[in-house]
């Protein structure tokens, strides 16, 4: 099958994808892909989200020149999608005003959502203070204190924070948790979903709504600089960012698509949240994709620096692309991610989320590699803000 | 004919359900959880759901995560449980797995087959694996003659109980109440509406009610309109207060009640 052509009708990326999921929700997610399809083709439905978009988010969002940084990067020349300037200051909020319109559709009041960083349960808590919805968030302990100033911002706009304390008390629980809320909700409660991966139709229906990174990006790039970029890079945790921007990109076959997890300390020291680099296909959370697993297929718990891409999985179309060759996945260590965060701040007066850093990191290789005659294009996922106190500790700053 | 066939056609033939425990194996550790379910035999159980812990089990309540988590983490896994499996099988029970789809793919789907029918299982239930994404599942049990118990729930259309119901063998799984696993004060009512269209729409299979009964009174309630009572969280929740030869005892006391309950008419 196609690349662009994925997934079938019944959710499957190649082997990836599906849904592993309890009998009790599949009447939902069915009536949720129904909607989704439905509103897809809806002239009034696409009318009022591209409204939002505009109005709300501040889309399209700008392509900047980052020519001091890209002197780092072999004297390429990198160009930042910047989706650190949408409101609440991530792409998440493509997807989530997509969500949440929808969850309106389907007559839903209440809302849930897992988060990692924050920026997911951000962007749910605001759209569902615009719409009027209940909502509650779902975070793990451990990130509620590494992320504390976004559990302010989920409270200051009237969302519920439910601090994890299971497991490894990062985005994995969070998500088991949200998804046991679902199953015992589900009449009343749509689930938010924030990245590629769970169940189908949350691959396709993510992927569709940040889809818009990639479509605005590449018609910015041919505007600026009259051809395609080399490469498109953008870091990898669930991957939504990546698909985002990738998606455009896919049929076109010249340009290379690059997506980079989380090294954590190094893929080889066990300690990191690379799932493609370091781990093996099975099933997490809905779907089948690769994911951190030990030998008697138990997850194994995930570490990176950023909250964000601290998570065991990848949504299943990455797994898909990978094996079809059509894009790379690479790590990136917390070191190499922090010498690029660093680097943006200083050359370009840009603070990036630490997420966000790993794909400048891998520009910086790639640059490296590709000489000054190279496009790169780079998905700025989200802004540094919520990381300015990690970054202090990291960096002795204080 | 499976175990698991035998047992519920036995039950109906002594006109009560059938009563079916579920007990992690590796909580307390794998001995003695071994040991609590030989206790639910000797207390008067059919069927024992031996349960596989996992490091992600979406569809659990508090209860049954505590015990599993700590399973998890002293390393416990599928083949632990099929240790169980034999000695259920051994101790004169049926017996059938209840675990998370990826540890079996990890172990490999032919070859667990091949294991559990060697250990003397009569099948797996799949909590997580629709008929939809079961196709190695379905050509693996058929060739190893297991029993595959699918799920339904009170949201199941009336297509999707049917084309479940062909999926499965041994026994359909409804699910009483929407929600994760956990002991309830009350039976939903939803288990009773959804027997009910169970038994229109699938009426040679035998339907099971898994998902908040507690103790005898509640066996009882159930056993009047199901063919099988599932009893999972209370049983734990013995070992849970008692993780020894005590909560050993105090299962062996439940399965009991419970037992007594579903021979009440």
């Amino acid at each position: 099958m196609p690349a662009e052509n994925v997934p079938d009708l019944s959710g499957h990326f190649g082997p990836y994808g599906g849904r592993f999921v309890p009998e009790a929700l599949v009447a939902a997610i069915d009536e949720l892909t129904a909607a989704f399809h439905e509103t897809q083709a809806d002239p009034e439905f696409r009318a009022e989200l591209d409204r939002l978009l505009r109005d709300y988010t501040g889309r399209p969002s700008p392509l900047t020149d980052a020519p001091k940084f890209g002197e780092h990067a072999g004297g390429a020349r990198v160009l930042l999608k910047r989706e650190d300037l949408n409101h609440t200051g991530s792409h998440k909020i493509n997807n989530v005003l997509g969500q949440a319109l929808l969850t309106q559709r389907i007559g839903k009041k209440r809302v849930i959502a897992e988060t990692g960083a924050g920026q997911h349960g951000v962007a749910t808590a605001t759209a569902a203070a615009l719409l009027g919805l209940e909502c509650v968030v779902y975070m793990g302990e451990e990130d509620t204190r590494r992320q504390a100033l976004n559990v302010a911002r989920m409270r200051l706009l009237g969302a519920e924070v439910v601090p994890v304390t299971t497991g490894s008390r990062t985005l994995k629980d969070a998500i088991n948790e949200a998804m046991r809320d679902w199953v015992t909700n589900v009449e009343t409660t749509n689930y938010v979903f924030g990245t590629v991966a769970g169940p189908h139709p949350f691959p396709m229906m993510v992927r569709d709504y940040q889809r818009i990174i990639g479509d605005e990006a590449r018609a910015q790039v041919l505007e600026r600089c009259g051809r395609l970029p080399d490469v498109v890079v953008a870091c990898v945790g669930g991957g939504s960012n990546a698909i985002g921007i990738f998606t455009a990109f896919v049929p076109d076959e010249g340009v290379r698509l690059v997506g980079f997890e989380a090294g954590g300390d190094g893929v080889d020291t066990g300690r990191h949240a690379a799932s493609i680099t370091g781990g093996a296909p099975g099933v997490l959370h809905g779907a089948r994709s690769y994911l951190l697993q030990d030998e008697n297929g138990q997850t194994i718990e995930s570490h990176s620096i950023s909250a964000g891409l601290d998570y065991p999985g990848v949504g299943p179309e990455h797994s898909y692309l990978h094996d079809i060759g059509r894009a790379e996945y690479r790590p990136i260590t917390d070191a190499q991610a922090m010498e690029a965060f660093s680097l943006l701040s200083r050359t370009e007066g840009i603070i990036p989320a630490i997420e966000s850093a790993h794909a400048l990191a891998g520009a910086l290789q790639l640059g490296r590699d590709l000489g000054p005659d190279a496009i790169i294009l780079v998905n700025l996922s989200g802004r540094g803000d919520k990381d300015v106190e990690t970054a202090s500790t990291y960096f002795g700053l204080v | 004919m499976t175990a698991v066939s035998d047992a519920l056609a036995k039950a109906k033939a002594d006109n009560r359900a059938a009563l079916i425990g579920y007990l992690p194996v590796g909580y307390p550790s794998v001995e003695l959880s071994i040991a609590a379910m030989r206790a639910l035999v000797e207390g008067g159980v059919d069927v024992v759901e031996v349960g596989v812990p996992y490091s992600d089990p979406v569809m659990d309540g508090p209860v049954i995560q505590r015990a599993t988590e700590h399973a998890v983490r002293a390393g416990v896994g599928l083949r632990d449980a099929l240790q169980a499996v034999h000695a259920v099988a051994e101790a004169g029970a049926a017996a059938v797995t209840m675990g998370y789809w990826n540890q079996v793919e990890r172990f490999g789907v032919a070859r667990f087959a091949t294991e559990l029918s060697a250990a003397g299982g009569a099948g797996a239930i799949t909590p997580d694996l629709i008929p939809e994404e079961a196709g190695e599942w379905i050509a693996a049990s058929d060739a190893a003659q297991l029993d595959r118990v699918f799920l339904v729930a009170p949201s199941s259309t009336d297509a999707r109980i049917v084309s479940t119901a062909a999926a499965t063998r041994g026994f359909l799984y409804a699910t009483a109440v929407m929600g994760v696993t956990g002991a309830r004060d009350r039976v939903g009512t939803a288990a009773e509406t959804l027997v009910g269209r169970v038994r229109t729409l699938a009426p040679d299979l035998a339907v099971c009610v898994g998902l908040g009964v507690s103790n005898g009174e509640q066996a009882a309630e159930v056993a009047g309109f199901a063919d099988g009572v599932i009893v999972g969280s209370a049983l734990v929740r013995c070992l849970l207060d008692a993780p020894d030869e005590a909560g050993v005892a105090a299962v062996r006391t439940l399965a009991a009640d419970l037992a007594a309950g579903v021979r009440r008419r």
